[in-house]
């Protein structure tokens, strides 16, 4: 377990410098991408850009330019080139919004998706497993960002049933203002994933229910419930429990993007795509390393609780 | 023998496939006595072990049917409610499954098992449970039994895995054990453990047991009565010694030829029946195993019933006495049945299996997988 823990550590570090390299050679070539140009402004003079070239060591080497901006990243002095704020200060702002629309997305996909799940396995061909098939497969191909959008429209502006988008500190509105805000927002996110968890969950308790051990259950004279709950429901949930840790690591670290956007919450994620369209690379590098981080330790954890949960899985 | 504990009277199980409807069993009747071993003997998919699942209910869906009686003690087992079939589950009669490899929840220990079944049906404190799952492991041969009831199924080999069914099945003292193919699974040395193990926890326990095997060479040995299955019929059933020694049935004879022998000499090919099992989609008229029968006569287009024609033991060939004593092949002390001719045994194509390739599909319709079985019987003609 020990020895697991350190070679997935040993292995982050051999991912966030892969990551960072290939992220800063991307923003190197893209056209129109100098940045003390964009800097200068536009009516500025080639030797004002050059000043400025000098000041932020963009006329070095490019393995001295990376070194320099990762020292800045791990010396937490990281600044925008087009604001000149600090880029951790920036995210430690976002990430509490961040993290409140992944969480409680994930809790709603995950609570939804299972019961969904389990009531089409059971009702397996009938009509109603039909409905919520057709159901899922739409869920699946909405884009979120349409989806969002939608909500944002009709629900919040034209009905004006819930907030056209923002987030609202706990601190500021209280508990019953900061749900209110976030609704639209863990809805549209979850109802892709909903779909999702619900169909895998689906199809495997289909198979586990014919596994020879649930027959051996029900010989034992348990309750069906408990044939269903404790032998059916949990098999049939340990890769759905992975899957979840997995996907909430992708949306924490890039996937709440567009949700973000669409309803304005000011998380990580739309500082991401702000960053991105003024090509400013101190915040992308930052968020992109952050969420290579997350997304690894939380493999790792995945991996941990895997081994837990069935006990044939040996951590190597 | 004392009274029958259970009494199977005309049971007829069909399923509804999507090619059309399986007809598993057809018109089993069986008796067990308490304490006594009857064993059901037959190749795959003759209905054997639809039988034994229909008598606890397992095999119970939307697409099967079930019609005559399965008599437990008074209980009507095939028309109980599932409540009334909970409390005989694992309690009254248990069952010990083919494959152990697959039939116990890989990701619980397997002492958590074995105490949920005890659980079910007895109010006792954790300790008590704890106990009886170490005794009964113990008992049934599993070394450091206190220490391994805390193992999961992946840590023990097929063999101990088997045991611990065993040790399952008779967690809550059973009057009735159904052992499905419980050796199949097995190498040759761990299966006459296992079954010593039977015969021994048998003797001590009293409990009756239903052995569902293919294989007549693993009954002789445990069994009191054997009822020889063929294509969802009881074609023949009597003690040990009547089977063994005055088969009436010619399938009976093919399955006493087909016993493997160590004593017999290497370069010869192992004995067979000819021919495919009946697809129980579509059974032929009158006796099921007349296509691959020899002495096929005219009469056999008609069901012959399951009687005594003389021998002193019911079985189902139109054959007298006499005739069969006179035809049934005695070759080395053994007794066979002499293969039909290639070309008459195919009259529909049929395939002698001694040419078929290793691998090739030998069953019919009548398990689980009867549809696909039945399909692919079809498929080979």
């Amino acid at each position: 377990m020990a020895r697991f823990v350190v070679r997935r550590l040993v292995g982050m570090v051999l991912v966030l410098f892969a990551v960072s390299v290939l992220t800063f050679l991307i923003f190197n070539v893209i056209p129109n991408g100098d940045p003390a140009v964009r800097m200068a402004g536009k009516n500025s003079t080639p030797a004002q850009i050059e000043q400025i070239r000098k000041e932020w060591h963009f006329d070095e080497s490019l393995p001295q330019q990376y070194l320099f901006m990762m020292k800045q990243i791990f010396t937490g002095k990281l600044v925008s080139y087009s604001d000149q704020t600090n880029v951790w200060e920036q995210i430690r702002m976002g990430l509490p919004r961040t993290f409140a629309l992944g969480i409680g997305a994930a809790i709603l996909w995950m609570t939804l998706g299972i019961l969904l799940g389990l009531y089409s396995a059971v009702k397996a061909g009938r009509i109603s497993d039909r409905v919520l098939t057709v159901l899922a497969l739409i869920g699946i191909s909405m884009p979120v960002f349409w989806v969002g959008a939608l909500m944002n429209y009709y629900l919040g502006y034209k009905l004006e049933w819930f907030p056209n988008g923002g987030y609202v500190e706990i601190s500021e509105g209280g508990i019953g203002e900061w749900l209110y805000h976030l609704i639209l927002p863990w809805t549209a996110l979850a109802i892709l994933f909903i779909g999702v968890y619900s169909r895998i969950l689906r199809s495997n308790i289909l198979d586990t229910i014919n596994d020879d051990y649930v027959r051996t259950a029900r010989a034992k004279g348990i309750s069906e419930r408990r044939v269903m709950t404790r032998h059916v429901l949990r098999n049939s949930l340990i890769p759905i429990v992975t899957l979840w840790g997995l996907d909430f690591g992708l949306v924490i670290a890039g996937g709440a993007v567009l949700t973000e956007s669409v309803f304005d919450l000011q998380g990580v994620g739309q500082y991401f795509a702000e960053a991105i369209g003024r090509l400013d690379v101190p915040p992308v590098m930052a968020v992109t390393l952050l969420g290579a981080v997350f997304i690894v330790v939380l493999n790792t954890v995945v991996d941990i609780v895997y081994a837990v949960l069935d006990p044939r899985i040996r951590l190597g | 023998m004392s009274e029958p504990i259970l009494e199977i009277d005309h049971l007829q199980v069909e399923f509804r496939t999507d090619e059309g409807v399986v007809h598993a069993v057809d018109d089993v009747s069986l008796t067990l006595a308490a304490g006594e071993v009857l064993a059901i003997v037959g190749e795959s998919g003759s209905g054997k072990t639809v039988t034994a699942m229909s008598l606890l209910g397992l095999n119970r869906s939307p697409n099967a049917t079930f019609r005559g009686s399965a008599r437990y003690r008074g209980t009507q087992l095939l028309t109980a409610s599932e409540d009334e079939l909970r409390a005989i589950r694992g309690a009254e009669m248990a069952m010990i499954f083919q494959d152990p490899m697959t039939s116990l929840n890989p990701v619980q220990r397997i002492g958590d098992q074995i105490a949920e079944q005890i659980l079910a049906h007895e109010k006792l404190t954790k300790a008590e449970v704890r106990d009886r799952v170490v005794e009964l492991m113990d008992r049934v041969g599993i070394p450091r039994a206190a220490e391994r009831a805390r193992a999961y199924p992946h840590e023990f080999s097929g063999g101990m895995r088997q045991r611990v069914m065993i040790a399952l099945a008779l967690s809550c003292s059973p009057s009735v054990l159904i052992a499905d193919e419980p050796t199949t699974a097995l190498d040759v040395t761990i299966q006459a453990q296992i079954l010593e193990r039977l015969k021994e926890l048998k003797d001590e326990t009293g409990t009756a047991i239903i052995l569902v095997t293919h294989d007549l060479g693993v009954v002789a040995d445990i069994a009191d009565r054997i009822a020889v299955m063929y294509g969802g019929r009881i074609v023949e059933e009597g003690t040990v010694d009547e089977i063994f020694y005055d088969p009436q049935h010619p399938y009976t004879w093919g399955l006493l030829g087909s016993i493997t022998r160590v004593d017999r000499d290497r370069g010869e090919r192992l004995p067979s029946i000819a021919g495919l099992p009946p697809s129980l989609l579509a059974p032929p008229e009158g006796c099921h195993f007349r296509a691959r029968c020899p002495h096929e006569f005219e009469r056999c287009g008609q069901v012959p019933p399951l009687e005594d024609r003389g021998a002193g033991h019911p079985d189902r060939c139109w054959l007298t006495v006499e005739q069969k004593r006179a035809r049934r092949v005695v070759d080395d002390g053994e007794i066979g049945l002499a293969a039909k001719v290639a070309v008459e045994a195919s009259p529909e194509g049929l395939v002698d299996r001694r040419e078929t390739p290793p691998g090739a599909p030998s069953r019919v319709a009548g398990d689980a997988g009867a549809a696909e079985d039945a399909r692919v019987a079809e498929e080979d003609r």
